[in-house]
């Protein structure tokens, strides 16, 4: 692997996240590199999506540093905040596509308040990120409702990237696809993380997707960071959620290939 | 005899034999797509030269989709002059955005949009067909109700009680203080315009004629259900509304509950309950506030002002205002669960529809009370 010299995408510390007196983030510390794909796992409620929410701003942190694409998201004022957020894109995990926009639109969204852009240039790279993502130009005209759950999700990560961030959070991408749509979803992030040159932070349940995508991956248990690093690590580690987790029911599509970690 | 245009970030150059050299600098993306797209414009709309034409790519820092997009059309713009464009020491990194972006066929990038549906302005026939609906749609909704109803007398055991005491609470109980301060501000108001004006002609008695069965026939119910409308059809629209966006009514349905039985009906029988008590206690509060500013503006002490009011009114004029309540609750119940149904998939539509409801459940009140006024009148009440 490469060693990296310049700053982490997202580097947090210490952190800590609590709602009233219940914590849910504990003295987690995480580093996502450039240019990688970092898959979040834990079970359900350990808070992957409290932390993903935290790292964007969503959610207030109680203690602790984060920082973004070297930007201290506490420290930035409003207009640092603003640029900081056009050099990341989204992905929520029911998409979040505006219900009265069509897809195009949706896609469009961005572009429109950010960039002073003529009509047909913004026509146009609307409908090259929808055929990135392997939409039809037909597609474009649906509103959110008519869409189906695969293509709501690519639809929303044509919107994530309509302003080719360098960072791009998606939150369980292939939850509710079939595996099949789920496969293809991967590949389409890989594919685009590759030639857009993206770093991606991931938050999935899916074990193929963990197998297949991700360069590295950090396990969330009792509100910290248990376990970091390529597959094979990570399953080494002696954790009882980690164990569980890795040796579970499900778990056999690892089996035929525990060397093959992607890193 | 070189014609040259100097830009950034993209220059170009004609040599003496009709090629031409572009040279890209700088960086080629989001925020400079602008610039670039009326670059490739003049270029693109120069006469043309029958020249090969060559791109050095070597000196951009960053390039994105924008700036492939855009380096895709001005091959293909040249191409389309007979002019193929050579890309010359584009990085490796680069290399796999820009195929990626020529693969994609042109014509689906120019295609025409869809004809922005629903935009055009609704003709008259039209516009008649949709009240002919909506009437139909309530109708149905009546029927829905009623069949629901008489299935609930025959088996009063599964009517849901709780519902309807939860929904009576929303409804009633909540909405005492708004109600009583709404009245009670309007009683006031029409006794002092009625002291101001009726001084005049030394009519200051017939005042409290005027509260008294202004108050009881028409303002009292008028207001209330008016307010009723407003505050508790409206969020009937929204929760329905909102429920059908998120299949739970399709859920009830599968899980063969029906929605009017469970959902509905309580809602509509806590508005039916809701609206007559809300009007005895808003005509109460608006001959208080009448009577307050006749005491206080008009100089008319309590104990005239409920003599004259005694003599004023009678039992029809209170029955009259309050026989009218429960229908407009029904109607104001119908109109709101309707359009609640209705609510579609976008939020757009949730407040399309909850705006329909109040206007709609409105109108319907205001026409009711003029249906009754005739009526009353011709038996004599």
């Amino acid at each position: 692997m490469d060693t990296f010299i310049e700053t982490p995408a997202i580097r947090a510390r210490n952190l800590m996240v609590a709602f009233g007196d219940r914590t849910v983030l504990n003295h987690l510390s995480l580093e996502v590199r450039k240019g990688e794909i970092l898959g979040l796992v834990g079970g359900s409620g350990s808070g992957k999506s409290v932390l993903l929410r935290t790292i964007i701003g969503l959610i207030a942190k109680r203690q602790g540093e984060i920082k973004v694409l070297g930007v201290d998201i506490a420290e930035a004022d409003n207009a640092a905040l603003r640029a900081l957020e056009r050099r990341w894109g989204v992905l929520f995990q029911q998409g979040a596509l505006f219900s009265s926009l069509t897809a195009l639109q949706n896609v469009q969204f961005p572009m429109r308040e950010n960039l002073n852009l003529s009509q047909r240039l913004l026509r146009e790279v609307a409908l090259a990120k929808l055929a990135m993502v392997g939409l039809q130009p037909r597609d474009g005209d649906k509103l959110p409702a008519e869409l189906s759950g695969g293509m709501t999700k690519r639809v929303a990560l044509a919107r994530a990237l309509a302003l080719e961030p360098e960072l791009v959070f998606l939150d369980e991408p292939t939850s509710g696809l079939d595996p099949i749509a789920a496969g293809d979803f991967d590949d389409l992030i890989r594919t685009l993380q590759q030639t857009l040159d993206l770093t991606v932070f991931m938050v999935t349940h899916d074990l193929e997707s963990l197998r297949t995508v991700c360069d590295r991956i950090a396990a969330l248990a009792d509100g910290t960071m248990v376990a970091i690093g390529t597959m094979s690590e990570v399953r080494q580690s002696s954790h009882p959620w980690i164990e569980a987790y890795f040796r579970g029911k499900r778990s056999h599509v690892l089996v035929p290939a525990p060397g093959m970690t992607g890193a | 005899m070189e014609d040259v245009v100097a830009a950034t970030p993209l220059s170009w150059a004609r040599t003496g034999d009709g090629q031409v050299r572009l040279t890209a600098t700088g960086a080629w993306t989001a925020p400079h797509a602008a610039e670039l797209e009326c670059l490739v414009q003049r270029l693109t709309s120069e006469p043309s030269s029958a020249g090969a034409a060559s791109i050095d790519m070597h000196a951009i820092e960053r390039f994105d989709t924008y700036g492939a997009l855009l380096l895709a059309r001005l091959s293909r713009l040249l191409e389309g002059r007979g002019q193929p464009l050579r890309v010359i020491a584009l990085a490796d990194r680069y290399q796999g955005l820009f195929e990626e972006l020529r693969r994609i066929d042109p014509h689906t990038l120019e295609a025409s949009p869809r004809s922005e549906k629903n935009r055009h302005p609704k003709s008259l026939s039209g516009g008649v067909a949709e009240i002919g609906r909506d009437l139909i749609a309530l109708a149905n909704m009546l029927g829905a109700l009623s069949l629901t109803l008489v299935a609930i007398l025959r088996r009063p055991g599964h009517f849901r009680l709780i519902s309807a005491v939860h929904q009576l609470d929303r409804v009633a109980w909540q909405a005492v203080p708004i109600i009583l301060l709404i009245t009670f501000l309007i009683g006031g108001i029409i006794a002092q315009q009625g002291f101001f004006h009726f001084r005049k002609f030394g009519a200051d008695e017939y005042v409290v004629d005027m509260i008294g069965i202004l108050v009881l026939r028409e303002i009292g119910v008028l207001i209330v259900a008016i307010m009723v409308a407003g505050r508790s059809g409206s969020s009937y629209t929204a929760e329905l509304g909102s429920m059908k966006m998120r299949e739970e009514i399709d859920a009830l349905r599968t899980m063969g509950v029906d929605p009017i039985d469970i959902l509905l009906l309580p809602r509509v029988i806590a508005l039916i309950i809701a609206l007559p008590l809300l009007t005895f206690l808003g005509a109460m509060a608006a001959l208080c506030g009448g009577g307050l500013v006749a005491w206080f503006y008009g100089g008319m002490s309590p104990e005239i002002f409920l003599s004259r009011l005694r003599e004023a009114i009678s039992l029809t004029h209170f029955q009259v205002g309050l026989i009218k309540a429960p229908f407009m609750a029904l109607a104001i119940g119908i109109v709101a669960c309707t359009e609640g149904l209705e609510v579609k998939g976008s939020a757009e539509s949730l407040g399309l529809k909850t705006t329909a409801s109040v206007v709609k459940s409105i109108f319907l009140v205001i026409v009711l009370d003029g249906l009754f006024a005739i009526f009353f009148a011709s038996i004599g009440m």
